[in-house]
């Protein structure tokens, strides 16, 4: 049996929630000593840290749920890109700091929606970790959002460049609010909260940061999707590849 | 030496202009009250574009092992300091009749 | 030669053991000297982000990952405190950044070796951060101030450095044949390089008697080298490895290891930007600079357009 999995819906639900976040941190994570500035490297050494950390907060939430044996550490590095469940987002990589910050503002946008309603659910402990983890994305929006301004309505160059980062990773940000059997379940359940409801704040949040920032919303009408059945874009298999080498070159060993 | 980086002998070192130049973000004094009932102290510096930024870059670079619960920051351009010589702060040196210890009082006396 | 009033309060605190301050008089050469020796300390940090952030991706364990981040932006951190401390000297942390770019300063030729396996980032922890405590910790006591109290800082939180790494090698010392062969292999290729960290032998030095009269250093390099020895050998045989050096004896009587001779023409080499990576990593950091241009140039001209929307309105 592959120790990597978990089984119940809650868990699943739990561990989609995971993954973005590790997604998420690895890709901040591998732009450490890139950034424009001494102080913008320590924003996002902390950013990084925040989202890796309540990932594995969730992984071992899940671990312990039903009557899997797995650990945070198997869902993180024996899983193959077919398992990973977050979204096509977080994902994306990042080619300058205009990338970093339009997927952090966008995906920071949708998080703090997501974590303020997941305050609540039904499962104390869900509820717990994010209680905690909307403290940091909230911070995580205001730092994001801060650069999208600065950046929009900066210099010229700089207003094109945040205009191109935002028109080229709209495409990921529908799938942040769909809906499927999963959420469903967890609604009905109480645990979780059904992704449809946050599109509209959203959408509101982040229009009012664009006109701010002087820059144009897309209007794109085409979304990618498919990060939550493991249908991924081509660059989560090199991500992986890269960070579960040491695992999958040293299989069973303590570190 | 460590982190110190000795001169290979015969090459030349730099010349430095000794004048502060004005390129790149202004720097900025950061303060942090460390926790409630303390007072805000100077804890170093940072360079930002704006205050705005200079908070969250000092919350970022200064408490990241939970320093504070409070921030201020103060272009260091804005700092007015004080001529430190002898002169300026010496003719305090010799009032001792301005602190406690300087008038005894029989011990019967009790608190004062 | 006239000696002025500034000259002789300068010396007067020095004797005493007082902290120079910015704006104190202090000789060109202490200035220089210090400008000198803080910005290549804070190109240290800067630069030492790059070995290990080389390993930030491919940590093994959750837990290793978030530790190594954390470690590397303390460094950023470092960095920081340094270049401001140099800035009260009156040189922008943009000359500072520009010199080193141009190759006119230098940083630590420690972190121009590779990073080749897991196990570095456990040796660059015991033996590197382990070698700039030994060193940071003397400084503390440095004259001048600003220096003094960065060091007091950055002190603090480098215990927390060379702890996990040496908790890496733990881990590794209690593993499989493989992971120690990892380990063992890690420490043969850093352990004279972390030697050399501490520079030419004092007879070799030729800044450090003026650096020991300014109070700038306050011990010498080769005293430090053989307290981090003493210290280090018996973590080594700790850990069931050895140190790569067939001369390396323990003196009973005076109770220090003696090792055997340096390599200084390696030294040198690097030094001189021959090393293995020298060039590497400044093309890292040059391309870095270079990339964020643009973002700093629109963080600038944000504020200013602020700041004359807030005049307007005045
Ligand atoms: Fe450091
Ligand atoms: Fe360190
Ligand atoms: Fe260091």
């Amino acid at each position: 049996m592959n120790t990597a999995t978990v089984t119940t819906p809650l868990a699943r639900y739990v561990v989609r929630l995971a993954d973005d976040n590790l997604i998420l941190g690895q890709r901040l994570a591998e732009y450490i000593s890139e950034a424009p500035e001494l102080e913008e490297d320590l924003a996002i050494g902390n950013l990084s840290l925040d989202h890796i950390g309540v990932a594995m907060h969730l992984y071992e939430y899940a671990a312990t749920l039903g009557d899997s044996s797995t650990t945070a550490d198997k869902l993180s590095f024996l899983r193959t890109e077919r398992e990973f469940t977050n979204v096509l987002l977080v994902e994306q990589p990042h080619a300058g700091f205009g990338d970093v910050i339009a997927r952090q503002f966008f995906f920071s946008a949708y998080q703090t929606l997501l974590w303020e309603a997941l305050a609540s659910s039904a499962d104390t402990i869900l509820a717990g970790i994010s209680a905690k983890a909307l403290k940091e994305s909230t911070y995580h929006l205001r730092h994001a959002a801060s650069w999208v301004v600065r950046l929009g309505d900066g210099t010229d160059e700089s207003h094109d460049r945040m205009q191109a980062a935002i028109d080229s990773l709209w495409r990921f940000t529908g799938e942040l609010f769909e809906s499927d059997d999963l959420c469903a379940e967890m609604v009905i359940s109480g645990a979780g909260t059904d992704p449809a409801a946050l599109q509209v704040p959203w959408d509101t949040k982040v229009a009012a940061v664009l006109r701010e920032a002087t820059l144009t919303r897309p209007t794109d009408p085409y979304q990618a999707t498919g990060g939550r059945t493991g249908m991924h874009t081509e660059h989560l298999g090199y991500m992986l590849a890269e960070m579960q080498w040491m695992q999958r070159t040293y299989p069973d060993m303590e570190w | 030496m460590t982190y110190e980086v000795p001169d290979v002998p015969g090459e030349k070192t730099e010349e430095v202009s000794f004048s502060f130049d004005s390129r790149g973000w202004p720097l900025w004094e950061v303060f942090v009250r460390p926790k409630r009932g303390l007072n805000h102290a100077h804890v170093g510096s940072l360079h930002a574009a704006d205050a705005e930024t200079a908070v969250q870059n000092a919350r970022d670079s200064y408490t990241r092992r939970s320093e504070g619960v409070s921030i201020w920051v103060v272009p260091s351009t804005a700092i007015f300091a004080s001529d430190d010589s002898e002169s300026f702060f010496e003719p305090f040196a010799n009032k001792p009749y301005r602190h406690p210890t300087f008038y005894d009082i029989p011990p019967e006396v009790g608190q004062l | 030669m006239q000696t002025t009033a500034g000259e002789v309060a300068f010396h007067e605190l020095i004797d005493a053991d007082e902290k120079i301050e910015p704006r104190d008089w202090m000789p060109d050469g202490y200035r220089k000297t210090l400008i000198r020796q803080i910005a290549q300390h804070a190109h240290s940090e800067v630069i030492g982000m790059q070995p290990e952030a080389n390993w930030i991706t491919r940590a093994p364990t959750l837990q290793r990952k978030m530790t190594l981040i954390a470690k590397v932006q303390d460094e950023a951190g470092h960095g920081l405190y340094l270049y401001s401390a140099a800035e009260t000297l009156g040189i922008s942390r943009d000359e500072m950044q520009q010199l080193l770019h141009e190759g006119k300063q230098k940083y630590s030729s420690i972190f121009n070796y590779p990073t080749l396996s897991w196990a570095d980032m456990g040796t660059i922890g015991w033996l590197v951060d382990g070698a700039a405590i030994v060193n940071q910790i003397a400084l503390q006591r440095t004259s001048y101030g600003p220096y003094a109290r960065a060091m007091v800082k950055i002190c603090k939180e480098e215990s927390f450095h060379a702890r996990q790494g040496y908790s890496i090698l733990l881990a590794l010392s209690r593993g499989t044949d493989e992971q120690r062969a990892m380990l063992q292999d890690s420490i043969n290729r850093w352990w004279w390089p972390a030697l050399m960290m501490f520079g030419p032998h004092d007879s070799d030095s030729a800044n450090t008697p003026q650096s020991i009269e300014w109070k700038i250093k306050r011990v010498t390099n080769d005293e430090l080298r053989q307290l981090y020895i003493d210290q280090t050998v018996p973590q080594a045989h700790y850990l069931g490895c050895t140190v790569p050096d067939p001369d390396l004896d323990f003196d009973v009587e005076t109770g220090h290891w003696s090792i055997g001779a340096i390599n200084w023409d390696e030294f040198w080499d690097t030094v001189k930007g021959n090393g293995r990576l020298n060039r590497e990593r400044i093309t890292h950091k040059v391309k870095a600079w270079d990339d964020g241009a643009w973002v700093r140039d629109a963080a600038t001209a944000y504020a200013h357009k602020q700041q004359t929307k807030l005049e307007k309105t005045a």
